[in-house]
């Protein structure tokens, strides 16, 4: 696999399928690994840092679910190439920002992806389209197994998977669910929600900043802690606290269709129109139309459309893919109108 | 709907904040929503927090000068250093720093004892007592193969073996399924 063949498919995760997946976009989890006695990234030497590529680059050779995967020294990557990667989710902006001695090794289906020598030597990530923390689980589970024999981990039986920052002490892992909840939002329930979720010690992030709470109508919930409690019981936590929310947003779509259904529809004709047909689009005004587009599709108000396909615009959409496709580099003003080019041809029955 | 902030742009962005437990709605344009996302992940940003934290529990940790001075005789990193950055800088700080971090582990995750998986490295607390509750069965067997490659460090074979325990579990749970329904 090469990096370029990427854009010319659909990561497995943005597939729209699995459970609950006319809500839940894909489930994520992360593990923070380290190995003993070796300076963490941000305090090693280049040399130091150096051979944690070399050690975990051969480890990974070594693991089943790795062994044919992509492994690329971020130095080696232009500016494009690294934030089509950070907008795929395939690894962060901080990874893609400072690349010295960073690499990134990913999957073809791009469901495992693990930055090495980012704030830990090793960051572990699994995504799965839909709600299925415990596939995900599985998944993640046997190839930190397998690692875990090649690699010295730095453990302690009392703290740990010790890690460069302590708020990931413990199970080093982070679970996070990407919801797509359009009828709370508009309903106006969702800041209570929001706020109850906060009481239980998870976070809620955007689709892409991280600094957002939230852009369009998708929110990204994970747990805080990560000491204390076995792998089981916190994705158990997730789980329980995503089963109620997706609870919530279905009664809030069924009121929305009962009481408020040609607001409704309008709303979502119009935003399908809108991308139908425009030829200059901001990427904001495209998240907020295709979520109501989504949310159409999800409701049977729209027929005949893959969810997958509206996923994959998501994606398709951001810069650095504008440019992919376009294959130079594009002005903002230049964006917005291949944008909409782009969405006019893949929405074009 | 105009942004918020500049008053100008048509808001395209909408975000809620929450700041000392107040939920707050702000429309914004485009270019008000990218700044005030820089801003915020300043403001927020996890080594505030932190060094907000180590120095809570500083004031726990008795002598300030004492605590600020310990240095990691592995890598170098002084706890002066890890308030500064709000990371450790490597596996033999948490040895240096322990009776520091202690607290502050608590503080940050209400726990200080770990529970969760161990390498497979190391030896495995549950496994034993999980292969001897299913005598019998194939699996168990293979569960006491991946326990003898472990204690002799081979880790090839033990991932081997682990997927095969996994994929010979999901075989039994489908062959009760299709029992089941037949
Ligand atoms: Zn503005
Ligand atoms: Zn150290």
């Amino acid at each position: 696999m090469n990096l370029n063949d990427l854009i010319n498919q659909v990561s497995s995760w943005l597939k729209g399928t699995g459970p609950h997946s006319d809500i839940v976009i894909s489930s994520r989890i992360r593990l923070a690994r380290n190995l003993e006695k070796t300076p963490f990234p941000h305090w090693a030497k280049k040399n130091d840092a150096e051979q944690v590529l070399v050690s975990t680059k051969a480890a990974f050779e070594r693991t089943a679910e790795l062994k044919s995967a992509v492994f690329l020294h971020l130095e080696e990557l232009d500016n494009i190439d690294k934030q089509f990667l950070v907008e795929r989710h395939l690894m962060s902006n901080e990874h893609a920002v400072r690349s010295n001695q960073k690499a990134l090794c990913v999957t073809s289906r791009e469901d495992v992806a693990v930055m090495v020598n980012e704030e830990d030597h090793l960051r572990i990530q699994v995504m799965e389209s839909g709600f299925d923390l415990d596939k995900t689980w599985d998944v993640i589970n046997s190839i930190d197994d397998q690692l875990s024999g090649f690699l010295p981990y730095a453990f302690s039986r009392e703290w740990g998977y010790l890690t460069a920052c302590p708020t990931n002490t413990g199970t080093g892992m982070r679970g996070s669910v990407m919801l797509h909840l359009p009828a709370l939002v508009m309903s106006r329930q969702i800041n209570k929600v929001l706020e109850a979720i906060a009481k239980l010690s998870f976070t809620t992030r955007g689709l892409y900043g991280e600094g957002t709470q939230a852009s369009g109508n998708f929110f990204q919930i994970s747990n805080q802690v990560s000491l204390g409690l076995r792998e089981e019981e916190i994705l158990g936590n997730i789980k329980g606290v995503i089963g109620q929310i997706i609870e919530q947003e279905q009664k809030a779509r069924e009121v929305l269709l009962a009481e408020h259904r040609e607001m409704l529809e309008d709303r979502i004709w119009r935003s399908y129109g809108t991308l139908k047909n425009a030829h200059i689009i901001s990427s904001s005004e495209t998240v907020e139309l295709l979520s109501m587009l989504r949310l159409g599709n999800d409701l049977g108000l729209i027929e005949n459309m893959e969810r997958g396909l509206i996923n994959e615009l998501f994606i398709l959409t951001q810069p650095a893919h504008l440019q992919k496709l376009e294959g130079k580099k594009l002005s903002a003003n230049e964006r917005d109108v291949k944008r909409a080019q782009i969405i006019r041809e893949r929405l074009k029955v | 709907m105009l942004c918020n902030i500049c008053n100008k742009n048509q808001a395209t962005v909408h975000l809620t904040e929450i700041v000392d437990n107040q939920m707050t709605e702000l429309h914004l344009c485009d270019d008000c929503a990218k700044k005030k996302s820089i801003q915020m992940e300043q403001q927020f940003g996890l080594s505030d927090l932190l060094a907000g934290l180590v120095d809570y529990s500083k004031q726990l940790g008795g002598s300030e000068k004492m605590a600020a001075g310990t240095q990691c005789p592995f890598c170098g990193l002084t706890y002066e250093d890890f308030r500064k950055i709000g990371r450790l800088g490597c596996s033999e700080c948490y040895t240096a720093f322990g009776r520091y971090l202690g607290p502050l582990l608590k503080r940050i995750h209400g726990a200080s004892q770990h529970v969760g998986k161990t390498p497979l490295s190391l030896p495995q607390e549950g496994l034993k007592s999980s292969a001897r509750s299913v005598r019998g069965s194939s699996v168990t067997e293979l569960k006491t193969r991946l326990q003898e490659a472990v204690d002799h460090e081979e880790f090839e074979e033990a991932a081997r073996l682990r997927d095969a325990i996994k994929e010979a579990e999901k075989k039994k749970k489908e062959t009760k399924k299709e029992n089941e329904s037949e």
